[in-house]
């Protein structure tokens, strides 16, 4: 493939299943307008059919600078992707590996997830959270992330934000959020590691986590958010404030992940601590 | 104490703004509709703006809260980058606050003091405010003083305030001058934010990461290497209805002063040793001290007006011809200059600027443009079509790097060398993540950072570089014509070919 457009950062591989395949794509063709990248989705597609790769590839084009390649390996070439892959890597710029599903034990050996050094999963699309987190703390090697922890900025800036405000320590906090909400466990041990306080975690209705709550002797410092949007903010002897905390689509939050491609060593810190979290 | 939950190795979580108020002055006109209310809901929806934080509209109209709470409404809906979202909404304008009164009616003052005290009561906006001066400049003083009659400027321990001011700031150095003092009667001045937008931009802070980060540009960036440098701002449109703001400023102080001496700034300055603000801003002032003029002003400058034409396909009206200009207007829609920076570094490459209206296109860029290579082993005839190297800066639109050199013409027998471009296309604004140069600089006042404003010696500097070429052409009357659609005057481009050069066509 000759590169028309010279400006590409980075090689994104995604690996995936025909479920997850348009839509993970899409959201990396909407991130490469900030960040330019190939894009190549490869679709292991094992059983017992011919031995064959197809592939289609658009390059420029209105959808923004990126280059996008659909690779889709049938028969016995599944098995056998990274062989596709070497020779599309662009030279010498960084490669990140994102699984939007069915990440493999340990993304850092898998034989795609051996050439990135970010390699992104996605705890939410898991049917079994707490097996998957464990299958992550396990397999984790600095460099992977997942966006159960990319979704998590907002909720951690308000805090942080509502805690600049304020003096005094923290005796404890609490997290409420539906129940298996990877994000709101990774949430609950972060805060355990940087308050180094107990935090409980409360189950409700959700959508996703619905209140955080920062408790000093001076009384409650309170974010709740009850729907998806916008959240209040409590903290005593000031009136409540509100404050947007939307969720985020996926375009974005694969564009935040791409803007450092550094390992993330408060994600790792985080997903290690979620070990003692599942024990409470 | 610390903030627990803050890690300097964590450096996803944003800055986000203490709770304040902004006392938004000029609702009603067309920057505070276009820009700074959208960008308050852009930065609102993002989630960046401060928990406890309320705006407070001052006009001469009867208005309730609620009609000021529509204005606002109407002008996001219709100027907002990001998507309209009914509780994002509804949580700003619960914190909206609208007080009617004149300008210069000390008691209006006062009820703008209730007002926001009610406010901080309200929302807890903590007793912080951003007073917003979007409105025209022969204002200032009367506001000021009256902000500071009322007892609005005074601070308690813990609680800022600060002031927003927009270009032009002055209309010459004595101008500029008086209106810091004005300023300075009720402000520090790390307390005045003087927004230029364009320093906002992404690519002008650009400039600085691909001179500073790279270890392949630095080293050739100076005289010896450097042939000279064109700084282009050319818009396709002409006043667009501005008539009686355009007519009493001009291309030169519109866009020179403040935008193009900036850039100017930026490509020449040497590397501060970090990018803290005082820093950034000693580097600047010290090349915009060392700008000097050409002796002989009318050899060396350009200006004009532009003339009825086509453009595009589309006939369009000189400028002696726009509703509102008179026709005996001597105000510049052009302006051209030569500049050269006395120092070690620059000795002798000139700097040409040049800025208007209706021309080629739309179109902003920095262009380096290199000497010849000291030897070229070819025949003469193999390099006829080769030119000189440039690197050059695309601010906007098409935002990114060009780099020109020459290249061998496949398929030649002989040696032919001709030139070829390589573009990086930086990466474009997208959805809801790339904010606009106002949100940014927005969300700076707001987070008390100064570095991408320039500060009262910059601005000084620059009217000192731009007024003896203002005096001259004032005495030289009406500019001359240009044809709309093109690059300018004929004296544009014979400044510029007095020196043996040719002016790049952006
Ligand atoms: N528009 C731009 O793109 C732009 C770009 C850069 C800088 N600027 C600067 O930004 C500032 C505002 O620009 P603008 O384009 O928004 O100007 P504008 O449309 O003319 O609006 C000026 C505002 O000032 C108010 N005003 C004028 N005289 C007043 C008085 N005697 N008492 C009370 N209010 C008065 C007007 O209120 P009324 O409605 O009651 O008259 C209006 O709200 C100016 O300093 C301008 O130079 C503008």
């Amino acid at each position: 493939m000759g590169s028309p457009a010279t400006g590409m950062v980075l090689t994104m591989l995604i690996v995936t299943d025909e479920e997850y395949a348009s839509d993970a794509t899409e959201a990396a063709v909407l991130s490469a307008r900030q960040h330019p990248m190939r894009i190549l989705t490869l679709i292991p597609r094992p059983g017992r059919g011919p031995d064959q790769i197809d592939a289609q590839i658009k390059v420029g084009g209105d959808d923004g600078p990126g280059e996008v390649a659909i690779v889709r390996l049938r028969g016995n070439r599944s098995a056998h992707a990274n062989s596709v892959v070497i020779p599309l890597l662009l030279p010498d710029t960084p490669v990140v590996a994102w699984w939007p599903a069915d990440a493999p034990p340990v993304p850092a050996d898998d034989s795609i997830g051996r050439y990135a050094q970010r390699r992104i999963t996605d705890l939410s699309t898991s049917p079994d959270v707490p097996k998957a987190l464990a299958e992550r703390r396990a397999g984790y090697v600095p460099g992977d992330v997942d966006l159960a922890w990319t979704r998590l900025t907002s909720w951690r800036s308000a805090l942080a934000s509502m805690l600049d405000l304020t003096q005094g320590p923290i005796r404890s906090a609490v997290v409420s959020a539906e129940p298996d909400n990877a994000s709101a466990i990774l949430l609950a041990s972060w805060l355990r590691e940087c308050l180094n306080a107990p935090v409980e975690f409360r189950t409700s209705e959700g959508p996703g986590i619905t209140e955080g709550v920062l408790i000093t002797p001076a009384g409650d410092l309170r974010i709740a958010r009850p729907d998806n949007n916008v959240a209040s903010l409590s903290r005593p002897g000031v009136p409540d404030s509100t404050i947007a905390l939307p969720r985020r689509p996926l375009p974005e939050l694969l564009s935040e992940e791409l803007r450092r491609l550094d390992p993330d060593e408060i994600y790792g810190e985080a997903l290690l601590g979620t070990a003692s979290a599942s024990s409470i | 104490m610390t903030n627990p939950l803050r890690d300097p190795r964590d450096r996803r979580l944003p800055k986000v703004a203490g709770p304040c108020s902004m006392i938004l002055f000029g609702v009603t006109g067309d920057l505070a509709r276009k820009k700074i209310m959208p960008a308050i809901y852009d930065l609102a929806n993002r989630g960046f703006l401060p928990p406890g934080f309320g705006l407070v509209g001052f006009a001469r109209r009867e208005w309730a809260d609620e009609s000021f709470a529509a204005e606002v409404h109407d002008a996001v809906r219709e100027h907002a980058r990001t998507p309209f979202r009914e509780d994002v909404w509804a949580q700003l304008s619960a914190g909206i606050r609208f007080v009617a009164g004149d300008i210069n009616d000390p008691k209006a003052y006062g009820r703008l003091k209730a007002e926001v005290s009610a406010l901080d009561r309200e929302r807890g906006t903590m007793g912080n405010r951003v007073f917003y001066l979007s409105i025209p400049p022969g204002l200032f003083p009367v506001v000021v003083s009256n902000l500071r009659g009322s007892g609005l400027t005074e601070s308690h321990e813990d609680e800022w305030r600060r002031v927003v001011v927009e270009k032009p700031f002055g209309h010459d150095l004595a101008s500029a001058e008086a209106l810091d003092v004005g300023l300075g009667e009720a402000f520090a001045p790390d307390e005045i934010f003087r927004i230029d937008h364009y320093l906002g931009k992404e690519t002008v802070q650009n400039i600085l990461a691909v001179r500073f980060a790279n270890a392949m540009f630095e080293p050739i960036w100076n005289c010896n290497y450097i042939d000279n440098v064109q700084i282009t701002q050319a818009e396709d449109i002409g006043i667009a209805g501005r008539a009686s703001y355009y007519n009493s400023i001009g291309a030169a102080r519109d866009v020179i002063q403040n935008h193009l001496l900036q850039l100017l700034a930026l490509t020449a300055m040497e590397e501060p040793p970090s990018f803290s603000s005082d820093q950034v801003h000693a580097e600047k002032e010290k090349i915009l001290s060392a700008v000097q003029l050409p002796d002989d002003i009318d050899l060396h400058t350009a200006r004009g007006q532009y003339a009825a034409g086509w453009q595009g396909g589309v006939p369009v009206a000189g400028f002696l011809e726009e509703e509102g200009i008179p026709p005996d207007s001597t105000t510049e829609t052009f302006a051209a200059m030569r500049v050269t920076v006395e120092s070690r570094r620059w000795a002798g490459v000139p700097f040409y600027i040049r800025t208007g209206k209706r021309l080629g296109r739309r179109v902003t860029e920095v262009a380096v443009i290199f000497k010849r290579a000291p030897h070229l082993p070819f025949a003469s005839q193999a390099v006829e079509e080769l030119s000189d190297n440039a690197l050059v800066f695309r601010i906007q639109p098409d935002e990114g790097i060009t780099v020109r050199f020459g290249s061998k013409v496949p398929n030649t027998a002989s040696m032919e060398v001709r030139d070829v471009t390589m573009d990086f296309q930086y990466g474009e604004s997208f959805v809801d993540t790339s904010p606009e140069a106002y949100e940014r600089l927005i969300l700076d006042v707001l987070l008390g950072e100064p570095p991408l404003f320039p500060n009262s010696t910059e601005v000084d500097l620059s009217w000192r570089i731009l007024d003896p070429v203002l005096d001259r052409w004032a005495e030289l009357g009406q500019p001359p014509q240009y044809a709309s659609g093109g690059w300018g005057p004929a004296s544009a481009y014979d400044m510029i070919a007095r020196d043996g050069r040719t002016w790049r066509r952006p």
